[in-house]
């Protein structure tokens, strides 16, 4: 298989009528997506509504998911571009700087959106053509369909091709965009479907937002397997009884959660209210899982299986997972267990040599056809964790360092310790300290910025110096920043503290919190 | 209500709880602000909200959320 697109095809040929994906409006079968799919192709190829899609070139999304996001999503994988969706909820500067690195010829909006859309498309200075998805859509019903123009396109396919381009936070102030390959994606969910035993009787909850890779696991393994994925609304995740409802009515039988979303119902009180019993798997990932609000979900399903996801984006979705099989105490004591199959996991100390053995640290490596493409037009910042793996002086061999200090126990499991930067996890979210500081610096009237997180509290404490004041800061950070990025606390300094060094002693910031 | 609008502020100091009132509606709370508000009022108050009066008429305001609470007391 060298495309995605295959995936779909096969399983539309084995689950016609299968529901593939739905959301709160409408629902769609595998082969109702199919023709959908490639008649949206055939309009991107065409040329009629924007100019003609290159391969391997981006179709951007401004909107929310939805099943109609779904369908042009592969519309333009058909077409052989890739999808990138932009996270509508942050300023529209920092759009522009996503816009500026993907640089698509074509902006696919919906009409919650076009208004914003507009406004970001005016800052852009490149050009793109702004779509309405439900025109779209009506033009690929309509349209005079032709099989050779998408059989040509398919001639072109191969299997590093980006499939999608999801952004994240950067430590110079501009995000990064991971490209990922459809080899990637194909080789990973047939490990993942296998691992977990998900087939076309499944329905997946999805809870991941599109420009997240947690999705990647719900639209894949459905796409590979038959199983249905039910699109969760945002909006659902702040009104609990309205998600439970949801998920018991739909009859939902796997999870595959950001850690901060299954905290969000157990904390809101949603498993008290109605749990969803026919939930058998639970899959969480992102941060790790506060021991008291997996037992609520434990208490309430108990019979179902519960697992550990480990991995960041740039090595498409996870690398390894463990399968609760005891009960925990302390919050750090879920492993990130072992590398799934066909993927190799390990620990590199600060001199590039291999750390084996229990209890001792290392940073964590991964390599293997998970590897992603890198990030999106940004040489430097891939060559920089993207190298060479330094254990093999034989043969091109490409790893990630992912940044995380892992060791493994006594039976041979990877735990996660720490991160060896500033980045951190916060609502579920990546974000680089660096990047808030960056902007904060950048607004008249501050002379130095330093972010701390307390970890307590789970929030981002923000230390400056310089004139301005600090609703200043913060109406300037708002114009710059998406909302999980604020800073919680903002506190004005005469002058920072300094270590011997010469730098920001941050041990002295966090004591005066 | 003081009271309240200190613990409000602490976990948002960017938000004029005093006036906002369209916390939930207008975007301006997020998920994990509404858990830190949860966490903190069973904190201080000693009471844990039900899933079914998570909903945004009992969170658009400090005003509706003082509410919320002293029901939830009595």
């Amino acid at each position: 298989m060298i495309n995605v697109t295959e995936m779909l095809y096969k399983t539309a040929l084995r689950f016609p009528d299968n529901k593939a994906f739905k959301d709160p409006d409408k629902s769609i079968s595998f082969k109702e997506l199919y023709d959908i799919a490639k008649r949206t192709a055939f309009v991107f190829l065409e040329g009629s509504v924007c100019e003609s899609l290159k391969q391997g070139s981006p179709v951007a999304f401004y909107m929310e998911k939805s099943v109609d996001a779904v369908c042009v999503m592969f519309g333009a994988v058909f077409a052989g571009g890739f999808y990138s969706f932009i996270d509508v909820r942050q300023p529209v500067k920092r759009a522009l700087d996503v816009l500026d690195i993907l640089r698509p010829s074509v902006i696919v909006t919906d009409s919650e959106n076009t208004e914003a859309a507009h406004e970001l498309i005016s800052g852009y200075n490149g050009s793109a053509a702004l779509i309405n998805i439900e025109d779209l859509l009506n033009r690929a019903y309509n349209a005079d369909y032709r099989d050779d123009i998408i059989k040509k396109a398919e001639s072109g396919y191969y299997d590093l091709m980006p499939l999608y381009v999801n952004f994240t936070s950067g430590s110079t102030g501009k995000p990064k965009g991971v490209a990922v390959s459809h080899r990637s994606v194909i080789d990973f969910i047939e490990v993942f479907t296998k691992t977990f035993g998900i087939d076309e009787n499944d329905i997946l909850a999805n809870q991941a937002p599109f420009d997240f890779d947690v999705s990647v696991k719900d639209i894949y393994s459905a796409l590979y397997t038959g199983a249905q994925v039910l699109l969760i609304p945002r909006d659902y995740f702040s009104n609990p009884s309205v998600l439970m409802d949801y998920l018991t009515d739909n009859k939902v039988t796997s999870l595959t959660w950001a850690v901060s979303a299954l905290c969000f119902v157990s904390i809101m009180n949603g498993l008290e209210y109605k749990a969803p019993l026919t939930v058998k798997r639970v899959m969480f990932s992102g941060e790790v899982m506060p021991v008291k609000q997996l037992n609520k979900w434990k208490r309430y399903l108990p019979d179902a299986t519960y697992v550990n996801l480990y991995g960041p984006t740039e090595i498409t979705c996870n690398c390894s997972y463990h399968i609760l099989d005891r009960e925990y105490e302390r919050d750090g004591d879920i492993p990130a267990g072992i590398p799934f199959e066909n993927e190799k996991v390990f620990l590199l100390d600060e001199n590039d040599t291999e750390v084996t053995g229990s209890g001792k640290e290392g940073e964590i490596c991964v390599s293997g056809t998970c590897v992603a493409l890198g990030y999106y037009r940004d040489e430097e910042r891939t060559a920089a964790v993207f190298t060479q793996n330094p254990l093999n002086k034989c043969y091109a061999e490409r790893i990630y360092r992912t940044g995380d200090i892992g060791k493994y126990d006594e039976n041979g499991l990877l735990l996660y310790v720490s991160r060896k930067d500033f980045q951190i996890k916060h609502m579920g979210q990546r974000i680089e300290l660096g990047e808030i500081e960056a902007s904060v610096a950048s607004i008249d009237g501050v002379s130095r910025a330093c972010c701390i997180y307390e970890e307590k509290k789970k929030r981002i404490v923000l230390f400056y110096t310089g004139d301005a004041d600090k609703d200043e800061v913060r109406d300037g950070l708002a114009k710059r920043l998406p909302q999980f990025m604020m800073p919680g606390k903002t506190i004005h300094l005469e002058e920072f503290p300094l270590n011997k060094n010469g730098k920001i002693d941050r041990n002295v910031l966090i004591d005066t919190i | 209500m003081d009271k309240l609008l200190d613990i409000l502020c602490d976990i948002r100091d960017d938000v004029d709880f005093d006036t906002c009132d369209d916390l939930i509606d207008g975007k301006i709370l997020t998920s994990f602000d509404i858990i830190q508000i949860l966490a903190a009022l069973d904190d201080e108050y000693d009471i844990a909200i039900p899933a079914t009066e998570i909903i945004p008429e009992n969170f658009n305001s400090a005003q509706a959320i003082y509410d919320l609470v002293q029901r939830l007391k009595g």
